[in-house]
């Protein structure tokens, strides 16, 4: 118990699917709870009525501006946290609460909808929608071995999550950053990985070249984050095999 | 440099030994050949391959089109499918030199094509893209588990479609429709036609038309596939193999034990090793000078650099 992390689940304007992705890790779910992660605080899951002081705390949702609660939530979940990483479309990029605008009974006043990294620093993204129970995993070891690792353990946790912290500089996306940040960039070299990516067939390939149809786009940030040329490290990549290895590992 | 070839556990020349399949093959027909024994022996129940608009037309399940017209989909254009039988895979064989988003294909492969163990073909970049997808799987959820053998060929550079069609049908004169093979090899671009009449082109006359990403990439012999495979280095009609990582070693060694390909080592064969590592090595410097000059494109400004 003592060497676990402690873990924090900050449920915002989310629609619960993050929870389930994170549940979707079966048995490996209950690998990271025996071994690894000890959950305080999870509104789906665990009884604790109030924010409580974590290693690490996983944020799902947007943050409505008008509603009180939910300000004073994401704030105290900064102050509560070392490590905040946003989970899902919702948390990173405000995703489908983009386009909410209120009007609806009974909190017309209900309009305004942040993503958590404008209301608070973001230490690690976690993009998706749903974002996928193996990266939830991978993040959930890594956080660990960052934490209790050995010297050489930390320096691979930090060399993976360095891109997912990277991520977090931005608060927006949409599939035109793929035009913006990778064809505009010259960058595009019609792998089809962002096709493959989107959750709603937003984007197909027209002349190995994406194309997209964005009035479907939810702008969940899966495409660019996803893509090998938005970022791609070298060092990390490389060593996929070990990696792969040390988490499956990790959870028998 | 030294890391230009990536990680390897060996390397050999090798061609298929199936005779009938040599025909319809680039090379020594090793990705066909290697795809159609895991497919025997359930190592993969699928592929995902570059096959073609007739392909297309017998198969319309077998692929997911584009927003395009069906009926415009012209000769010589790479459309990624799943095959699922050696048949298959034969129609698809030969390499199309254009873009072909081969991953494009991935996770709908474990969905609508149910498949739970894929084999996947693809140029340095599709490999990269393939490995960051199982590491930081964003939009691909439970697909890295499911990629059994992933099959890297070397690139030097590809092209847009439109690019080959000038190519082929400006430059060599002739019509796309009548070209049965094309080839990049001892610094030349080749078209051969269906009447037996050959092209050739010097590549200096093809670099305007390249992929402008491909500018940036920093991997010439497919470093991240499970094996990777090339003509550079060995002779005519046979292919330099890599064999990387455990899975590609493990499916190598049942292949060579099922007699699937006859081998010559590597050292014994001419150009061999040396002219790929001076070819790597040629890319790779070029590509780093490429980057290096985004990072003083505008003024004061930088283009954006995606590797970290
Ligand atoms: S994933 Fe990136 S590089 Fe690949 S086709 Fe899409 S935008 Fe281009
Ligand atoms: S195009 Fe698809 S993957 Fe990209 S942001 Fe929009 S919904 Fe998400
Ligand atoms: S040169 Fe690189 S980027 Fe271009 S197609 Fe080949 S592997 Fe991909």
């Amino acid at each position: 118990m003592a060497d676990k992390i402690t873990l924090g689940y900050t449920h915002l304007s989310g629609c619960t699917g993050c929870t389930v992705a994170l549940a979707d890790n079966y048995a490996g779910l209950l690998t990271l709870l025996d071994k690894y992660v000890d959950l305080k605080y999870m509104p789906t899951l665990a009884d604790a009525r109030h924010i409580q002081k974590v290693d690490v705390s996983f944020v799902e949702g947007s943050v409505c501006i008008n509603d009180k609660l939910a300000v004073q939530e994401i704030k105290e979940t900064r102050e509560k946290s070392a490590i905040v990483v946003a989970l899902g479309g919702c948390a990173c990029y405000g995703n489908i609460t983009r386009f909410s605008r209120g009007g609806q009974q009974n909190q017309p006043a209900h309009e305004a909808y942040l993503p958590i990294g404008d209301l608070i620093k973001v230490d690690v993204f976690i993009p998706g929608c749903a974002p996928t129970p193996q990266m939830i995993r991978n993040v959930a070891v890594m956080a660990y071995l960052l934490l209790k690792g050995t010297k050489e353990q930390k320096d691979l946790a930090t060399a993976f999550l360095t891109p997912l912290m990277k991520l977090t500089e931005k608060n927006e996306a949409c599939f035109c950053e793929l035009m913006t940040q990778v064809i505009n960039q010259g960058l595009c070299m019609g792998c089809g990985t962002c096709a493959a990516a989107c959750p709603v067939n937003a984007i197909t390939m027209e002349y190995g070249k994406p194309q997209g149809e964005r009035d479907l786009c939810i702008k969940c940030g899966a495409c660019y984050s996803q893509c090998p040329r938005s970022f791609f490290s070298f060092d990390v990549v490389e060593n996929y095999e070990a990696i792969n290895e040390a988490i499956m590992a990790a959870l028998q | 440099m030294g890391a230009e070839l990536g990680k390897y556990k060996s390397v050999v020349s090798a061609r298929s030994t199936d005779k009938e399949l040599l025909k319809h093959a680039q090379d020594g027909g090793i990705v066909t050949s290697l795809f159609a024994y895991a497919l025997e022996e359930g190592i993969i129940d699928g592929a995902i391959v570059a096959a073609s608009k007739e392909f297309a037309a017998k198969n319309p399940s077998k692929v997911m089109l584009d927003n395009s017209n069906f009926d415009m989909i012209e000769p010589w254009r790479p459309i990624p499918a799943i095959v699922n039988t050696k048949a298959e895979l034969l129609a698809a064989a030969g390499t199309k030199y254009n873009i072909s988003p081969n991953v494009a294909l991935l996770k709908e492969a474990t969905r609508a094509f149910g498949l739970d163990k894929i084999g996947i073909v693809g140029t340095p970049c599709q490999m990269q893209a393939v490995r960051k997808a199982q590491l930081y799987p964003i939009g691909f959820r439970d697909v890295g588990a499911s990629i059994a053998l992933a099959v890297g060929i070397f690139c030097m550079e590809n092209f847009p479609y439109q690019s080959i069609l000038q190519l082929v049908e400006d430059h060599a004169a002739m019509k796309l429709e009548s070209v049965k093979k094309m080839e990049i090899g001892k610094g030349k671009f080749w078209v051969y036609g269906k009447r037996g009449q050959v092209v050739q082109l010097p590549l200096k006359v093809t670099h305007k038309y390249e992929q402008p990403g491909c500018h940036v990439c920093l991997d010439y012999v497919a470093n991240l596939g499970d094996i990777s495979t090339g003509s550079v280095g060995s002779p005519d009609g046979w292919s330099t193999v890599f064999v990387r990582s455990k899975i590609g070693d493990s499916v190598w060694a049942k292949a060579m034990a099922a007699g699937v390909f006859e081998t010559q080592p590597i050292e014994k064969v001419k150009p061999g090793l040396e002219l790929v590592t001076k070819l790597a090595n040629e890319k790779i410097t070029k590509n780093k000078a490429t980057l290096e000059a985004r990072k003083t494109f505008g003024v004061g400004k930088a283009l954006r650099n995606p590797y970290i």
